[in-house]
């Protein structure tokens, strides 16, 4: 393992999570992929990490890109296929820590939006095949990266930490769309709450199922390592007592009202 | 591309609901949420951004070739056809809506017209999380019926909603269309601008324009800027019913492909001609 990826939450959550479980062979090195267990029945672990030998250039520091998008499809449509015709379908966990999804030319040309559909439609596949699927927030949950990775989840968990965070784009380059300075994309984000970049504000859309404190968001221990599988536990339980597999729990936040009353008035003049 | 021009009715030029309109069958077109309603942005206006009263996203019910349907189009003039909190969820909603009229044994289909940069900033998180809601009702009903997504011009489609579009069945896209991931300003500003000249139009058009999409496979159907032709195209992504294999599912396929490239060397439109076979589907 280079320092890298060792210094990557995701590759330190999973291997906490998994007890060090041996890396499933067959996908890239920017994807880990461990299958262990969960409140004690088996369980797919899934990272996307930094490869500093990506042969990618843009896809280096742990984006979701090409190879990284459709290797995810792989990883999730191989539970789907193995389980195909199991009564009770395996849990899969995607530990998410991703800065963005890869921006430059190789990815564009070859249809980075078709890799990272890929992805997206193969978690969502498997939710509605009946797999039980969390995601974990452990750091960064960025835009195209959480929505190929993690956001098709049945329940999302994060760690309440300053590193942890989900957004549409990064500060500056959000400034620039917006034509607005950092500092007033700051100003403005302290007062609405879908813009801000903390977990806390995020948490108040009614998005997560759990916002988790722990002692170390880096560096896993062993209390939080504890508090963290004792709620994906609560969360499988969750989600197999619901007989809905759609992404309907997210729905009521105090700061989404508005999603909740478009889908009201659009059901009643259907 | 050719036809006579006094009578081709260009869809680019017409505004979102016109082109709801002009897809569903004649006189059976409905909308749902209509301006009126005034179901507006409750986001942008706290941000001194001027609203619209259908937030720019219109939800049209009808028939398409006799058969029920929903066509959701977005304004690409109202704020570059950004996805927030209340387009996001007529979008969404509508979807989702068709899926249990399938479970109902009603079998509504949906098309979709994308004309959008993604994510509306001033919204943010409130977008994104629309747009993953928006993936997973594509990828659920599809399990009924095709969804058909219509990428026509200007403004094109990217951002999370070009994913979207990748969970379509089928793509129908004219030569104004671009279907890309991220919008090429952004890709300058990570990236710089030897990567990628976002004020280069040939350029970005020979990568992620509507000729070349379907030369390379990522759209179904390349056809003229004209009414007539696109609602011809829709209509046959309809009646051609579900594909053997979804376009976003042929992982294998796509990771043989790129195994085949040479990431060393940076990429040219004739490479991936030459390494994504063009409109060809695994079956």
């Amino acid at each position: 393992m280079s320092e890298d990826t060792t210094s990557s939450r995701g590759a330190a959550w999973l291997a906490a999570l998994t007890h060090g479980a041996p890396l499933a062979s067959g996908h890239p090195a920017s994807l880990q992929v461990a299958d262990a267990t969960l409140a004690g029945e088996p369980a797919r672990y899934i990272a996307v990490v930094p490869d500093p030998d990506n042969r990618f250039p843009r896809a280096r520091h742990g984006e979701v890109g090409l190879i990284e998008g459709w290797a995810l499809a792989q990883a999730v449509h191989q539970v789907i296929d193995a389980d195909r015709k199991a009564m009770k379908k395996r849990p899969i966990v995607a530990v998410i820590d991703v800065s963005s999804q890869a921006y430059g030319r190789r990815e564009e040309a070859f249809g980075i939006h078709e890799a990272l559909a890929g992805a997206a439609g193969a978690y969502a596949q498997a939710r509605q095949a009946g797999h039980p699927v969390i995601g974990l927030i452990v750091g960064k949950a960025m835009s195209g990266a959480f929505l190929a990775h993690g956001y098709q989840a049945n329940r999302l968990i994060a760690l309440n930490d300053a590193g942890v965070m989900v957004h549409a784009m990064g500060k500056a380059a959000a400034a620039r769309v917006t034509l607005r300075s950092v500092d007033e994309l700051e100003r403005l984000a302290a007062q609405v709450p879908p813009m801000a970049y903390d977990i806390a504000s995020y948490a108040s859309l009614g998005l997560l199922w759990k916002l988790l404190d722990v002692g170390s968001a880096e560096r896993p221990g062993e209390a939080d390592l504890a508090a963290v599988r004792r709620v994906l536990a609560a969360a499988l339980d969750d989600i197999r007592s619901d007989p809905a597999s759609d992404l309907g729990g997210r729905l009521g936040g105090e700061n989404r009202q508005a999603s909740s009353r478009v889908r009201e008035k659009l059901r009643a003049q259907w | 591309m050719s036809g006579n021009l006094l009578e081709r009715q260009s869809f680019v030029e017409l505004d979102a609901r016109t082109r709801v309109r002009t897809l569903l069958d004649a006189g059976s077109f409905r909308e749902l949420i209509d301006p009126f309603e005034r179901m507006t942005s409750p986001w942008l206006a706290r941000q001194g951004v001027v609203t619209q009263s259908d937030d720019g996203v219109i939800v049209g019910k009808g028939t398409i070739d006799g058969q029920p349907a929903v066509v959701l189009a977005i304004e690409g003039a109202f704020q570059g056809g950004s996805l927030g909190e209340v387009g996001g969820a007529k979008i969404a909603g509508a979807l989702e809506l068709a899926a249990d009229d399938n479970r109902r044994d009603l079998p509504t289909r949906a098309v979709i017209l994308f004309e959008t940069g993604g994510v509306r900033l001033q919204e943010a998180n409130l977008g994104l999380a629309a747009i993953a809601e928006i993936h997973s009702a594509i990828v659920d009903l599809r399990r009924y019926q095709p969804v058909i997504g219509v990428i026509a011009g200007s403004v094109g489609c990217f951002g999370g909603m070009s994913i979207a579009a990748g969970l379509c069945s089928y793509l129908v896209v004219t030569r104004e269309a671009r279907l890309g991931l991220n919008g090429p300003q952004v890709i300058e500003q990570e990236a710089g601008i030897a990567e990628y000249d976002s004020r280069d139009r040939p350029f970005i058009w020979s990568f992620t324009g509507g000729e070349q999409r379907f030369r390379t496979g990522f759209v179904d159907a390349y056809v003229d800027d004209d009414a007539a032709r696109i609602r011809a195209g829709v209509i046959d992504g309809l009646a051609r019913g579900r594909p053997a294999v979804e376009r976003s599912d042929r992982y294998r396929q796509s990771l043989e492909q790129l195994a085949r490239y040479d990431a060393g060397v940076q990429a040219t439109p004739q490479m991936v001609r030459q390494i994504c076979a063009s409109g060809e589907r695994d079956e």
